[in-house]
């Protein structure tokens, strides 16, 4: 049974319950008292399938498939004018950072949700030495949508990347290899455990 | 008046008056034209020095009259107050120097509006008198207070603990009134987190051990006579006995009734036993009492509940309420706290549009019902379908979609109505009055517009009970009134007054009661209450000349005129503010107050010298009302906003007290423009007489006839709404009478 059904046996149509048990500062949603400010407040809020407002009142009546599966949380920039504007000072900016997460844990973030793409390349790409590396994380962006929009896109920022070489703040070697941390075994083992910690969090959910 | 009229006549030369204005002339005009005895000049007349000399003046002279020439009547009151005379303001200050520029071109016109206001408070001395007393006065302490519920009793243990013995009248059987049927109450103390007891219990107990108070449970009042001071209840109990008891003033704090459910169908109410109202949820958590509540249709555990907000309130549809009753927002907080308090895991949900949560502690209180798990949806119910658990069809306010929902018990919000008695004359027109009147004298059954018991049974000529205001609420102007109703000495308090929560109604109580003990004081020394606090002089009439029209009784905003059996008014002065509007209405002008009567305005108006029409200097008489137009000139003065030098400006108690005399008068000697300044009118009404501006306009209306008669132009007599604030305004309407007066010319009534 995956997490998602386990996730949806357990509570029932408790969603806020759910929110509040899983989601990182979910304890806060029951707090909204529909003001709207955030809402108005977001810059990227005309963007956003579902404002904070809405995604809380969403949670509260249930309607787990629409707010895990939405893209709204994503959009979030981490700006905080929400979180410095609201009157119930629910930490906003963090509970949308918390849904995003726990659907992604869950499997339903959209397709080709382009932050949680991004996201996932980061990760990849600092585990890999334990520094991000920049040359690399750059063209993976520049080359997400293919070879000729790749080359295009390189072409455009080509003045860019000389004059980051000439002060010395990238470097062309980073492409082979590149640096990392002193031991990468030891920072792999740590984020290793926390993962054990979480998952076994997680796993005691359906319980 | 003992002795002669003997007028003294004080100019003052201070804060620029003295090099502005040639005071020698003031004198002279005020010794010449206005038969002043004794003229003196003083550079600051309110230094002690200044009021010494008028005060030895009064002592040795016999000055009785003192007419001062220097700032507006409302400055410098206390330099001013002397005992036993009577006080006139020629307003030189704010009235002339600070409203006209200072230039030599302008000095002549100038002098002239000062000569003039001379003149002016020269003619209203000669025409007052000093204020006696009425004989009416006479002092009871005892306060009565219909209505035993939390309100009335706070009312009665706070009157008492001043040293006022109260007498509490209870229709029920028991004190306690609407709080003594609820299981808990709303927090009035920080954290404001839980529901509190409700403490009525307490109450009833220190009223029972307080040998100052007096209950008569099972009673009704079945009359109140009398004016404040004077009082005479009949106090009837259930089985008929009825005693008469005297009190200085009442407290009304006779509550609410709530709303009847019944006239809520779509809400399934009587069709579903577990569709309940607030006040029915309360008779369960009483049953419970901390246990599970168990519905009413098969007494089944509750394990989810909706509550339904403003059901039938805040609403224009036919039969529901269109206040907002103010506490069934927190009210529902608390019902559902009953729930989660004994079981989390009780689904409570409260549907809102407004989450209304008045009080300091409402939005700790929200908060804490949010923290407690029940969850807020603003949402517009639509229908509660009747089925073996209702369903709940409402519209999401914020999703923007039709959704529903299933619970165990749904609870209407259905509010307060207001216990206040009968609509009264004052609500009907003179015509309905007058047809009214003729039923009462041709022996029938006197009939009001609703068929409500009454509350107080009032044997006043304008009805039974306490006028209503907006939604049936026997309310006043909250801020031209604090306390206050329409009835001098009759003091509402708690949701009669408007709709309001326990603590509310308690403090509200405490007001009511304070304001009943100053009555009951005031009406001791024949004093005025509010606005016109401490003013001594009261209407009288002259009976050879009155007609029996009954105008005056009609339209009296405070119900302070009876009728004997032949239709003569009967003056109750306790009940009096003195506003005037009798004197307006009566058509005979046999109605005047000692110092305020249609002689001391209209010689005012006729004391102003009028230049000849090719003089080019028109003359625009304005009457300000007190309250509000003649403050906001003097603003406008301290502001130094200009206006016309052809103005010549009268206070006036009230523009209802505006004599239509005043207007023929003013236009035959040759005024140019007349100018009506009162207070706004109508629903939101800021006369400090609740209709005197209102009766003033109605009457304005008749008197485009008048000038058509004289072949003047109706631009010449205008009314206009001022507030307090309109500072700006008042100036600027003025010139553009000026102007108005230009464009059309000069009265040709000028001699």
């Amino acid at each position: 049974m995956s997490t998602n059904t386990g996730m949806v046996e357990k509570y029932r149509n408790n969603f806020l319950k759910e929110v509040e048990a899983n989601v990182e500062e979910g304890e806060w949603v029951k707090m909204c008292m529909q003001c709207g400010v955030c809402a108005g407040s977001c810059p990227l809020g005309s963007h956003w399938a579902h404002p904070p407002q809405e995604i809380f009142m969403m949670i509260r009546a249930g309607k787990r498939d629409e707010v895990l599966t939405s893209d709204s949380m994503w959009m979030c920039t981490s700006c905080y004018n929400c979180i410095v504007r609201c009157p119930r000072e629910l930490p906003i900016t963090h509970i949308m950072h918390g849904l995003a997460n726990y659907a992604k844990r869950l499997g339903l973030t959209p397709k080709s949700q382009p932050t949680a793409w991004f996201s996932q390349v980061f990760w990849d790409n600092m585990m890999k030495k334990g520094r991000v590396n920049e040359l690399k994380l750059g063209l993976s962006l520049y080359f997400k949508d293919g070879l000729v929009s790749g080359i295009k896109e390189s072409i455009k920022h080509q003045k860019l990347g000389m004059n980051m070489m000439k002060a010395k703040r990238m470097s062309i070697a980073e492409l082979f290899g590149g640096h990392g941390v002193k031991d990468i075994s030891d920072l792999q083992k740590i984020i290793k455990k926390a993962e054990e910690i979480e998952n076994a969090r997680i796993e005691s959910y359906g319980k | 008046m003992a002795g002669e009229m003997k007028i003294g006549a004080y100019v003052c030369k201070g804060c620029g008056i003295g090099e502005r204005l040639n005071a020698d002339q003031l004198a002279t005009t005020a010794t010449r034209d206005g038969k002043a005895a004794i003229c003196q000049q003083h550079d600051y007349l309110c230094s002690e020095e200044g009021v010494n000399m008028i005060q030895n003046d009064i002592d040795n002279e016999g000055v009785n009259r003192v007419v001062i020439a220097a700032c507006s009547r409302r400055a410098k009151t206390d330099a001013f107050a002397f005992k036993h005379v009577t006080l006139h303001r020629a307003n030189l200050r704010e009235g002339v120097i600070w409203v006209r520029p200072d230039s030599d071109d302008q000095q002549e016109t100038t002098q002239e509006m000062a000569d003039d206001y001379v003149r002016m408070a020269c003619a209203e001395a000669k025409y007052s008198k000093v204020p006696e007393a009425s004989g009416q006065q006479g002092v009871n302490r005892n306060i009565l207070i219909v209505g035993g519920g939390v309100a009335g009793m706070t009312a009665a243990l706070e009157a008492s603990k001043a040293g006022y013995p109260c007498t509490i009248v209870e229709k029920a059987a028991t004190l306690g009134g609407a709080v003594a049927q609820l299981y808990k109450t709303i927090p009035t103390k920080a954290p404001y987190a839980d529901p509190q007891d409700s403490g009525v219990d307490e109450l009833i107990a220190a009223i029972e051990a307080d040998s100052n108070i007096t209950v008569h449970l099972n009673s009704r009042t079945t009359n109140i006579a009398g004016a404040p001071g004077r009082f005479a209840a009949d106090i009837s109990a259930e089985s008929g006995a009825t005693v008469t008891k005297d009190f200085g003033a009442i407290v009304q704090a006779s509550g609410f009734k709530p709303y009847d459910a019944n006239q809520l169908p779509e809400f399934a109410y009587g069709k579903n036993k577990d569709v309940v109202t607030q006040l029915e949820l309360e008779a369960l958590a009483k049953a419970a009492n901390g246990s599970a509540i168990k519905r009413p249709s098969d007494g089944k555990e509750v394990s989810s509940v909706v509550f339904v907000q403003c059901a039938g309130q805040r609403s224009k549809k036919e039969g529901h309420l269109e206040h907002c009753s103010g506490y069934c927002c927190s009210a529902s907080i608390k019902q559902a706290m009953y729930f989660k308090d004994q079981n989390p895991d009780v689904e409570t949900t409260i549907m809102y549009t407004d989450l209304r949560t008045p009080g300091a502690g409402g939005e700790n209180f929200y908060r804490s019902g949010q923290k407690k798990g029940i969850i807020f949806t603003k949402s517009v119910v639509s229908e509660v379908v009747n089925g073996a658990n209702p369903t709940v069809k409402f519209k999401d306010l914020i999703l923007n979609e039709e959704a529903e929902v299933e619970a165990d018990l749904v609870v209407l919000a259905t509010g307060m109505v207001p216990n206040a008695g009968q609509a009264t004359r004052a609500e009907l027109t003179i015509e309905e009055n007058e047809d009214k009147a003729d039923a009462k004298s041709s022996g029938e059954a006197q009939v009001i517009r609703v068929e409500v018991e009454s509350i107080l049974n009032l044997d006043y000529r304008q009805g039974k009970d306490v006028p209503h205001m907006a939604n049936g609420f026997a309310d006043s102007h909250f801020i031209c009134f604090p306390y206050e109703t329409q009835r001098t000495g009759i003091y509402t308090a708690g949701p009669t007054r408007r709709p309001m929560d326990a603590k509310q109604a308690m403090d509200d109580a405490m007001g009511a009661a304070m304001r009943a003990i100053g009555e009951a004081e005031n009406a001791g020394l024949g004093k005025a209450a509010h606005p016109r606090s401490g003013d001594l002089s009261f209407p009288t009439f002259r009976k050879e000349g009155c007609t029996q029209c009954k105008r005056c009784t009609v339209e009296c905003p405070f119900g302070a005129i009876n009728e004997d059996e032949q239709g003569y008014p009967v003056y109750n002065e306790s009940r009096c503010r003195r506003c005037g509007t009798c004197m307006g209405a009566c058509p005979v002008r046999v109605i005047s107050f000692e110092s305020y009567s249609v002689d001391t305005v209209g010689q005012q108006l006729k004391a102003v010298d009028i230049p000849e029409e090719f003089d080019e200097k028109p003359r625009i008489l304005v009457l300000a009302c007190e309250n509000d137009a003649y403050p906001a000139l003097d603003m406008a003065a301290q502001n130094k906003l200009e206006y016309s030098a052809f103005a010549r400006v009268i206070p006036v108690r009230c523009l209802g007290s505006i004599s239509l005399s005043w207007i023929t008068d003013s236009l035959n000697s040759g005024f140019d423009g007349i100018m009506l300044m009162g207070c706004p009118s109508g629903d939101n009404y800021q006369c400090h007489f609740v209709k005197g501006s209102g009766t003033a306009q109605e009457r304005m209306g008749k008197v485009g006839d008048t000038l058509q008669s004289l072949s003047l132009e109706k631009e010449r007599v205008a009314t206009y709404e001022i507030s307090i604030t309109d500072i700006h305004k008042v100036p600027k309407l003025i010139n553009d009478m000026a102007t108005t007066i230009e464009k059309i010319g000069m009265s040709p009534f000028k001699f």
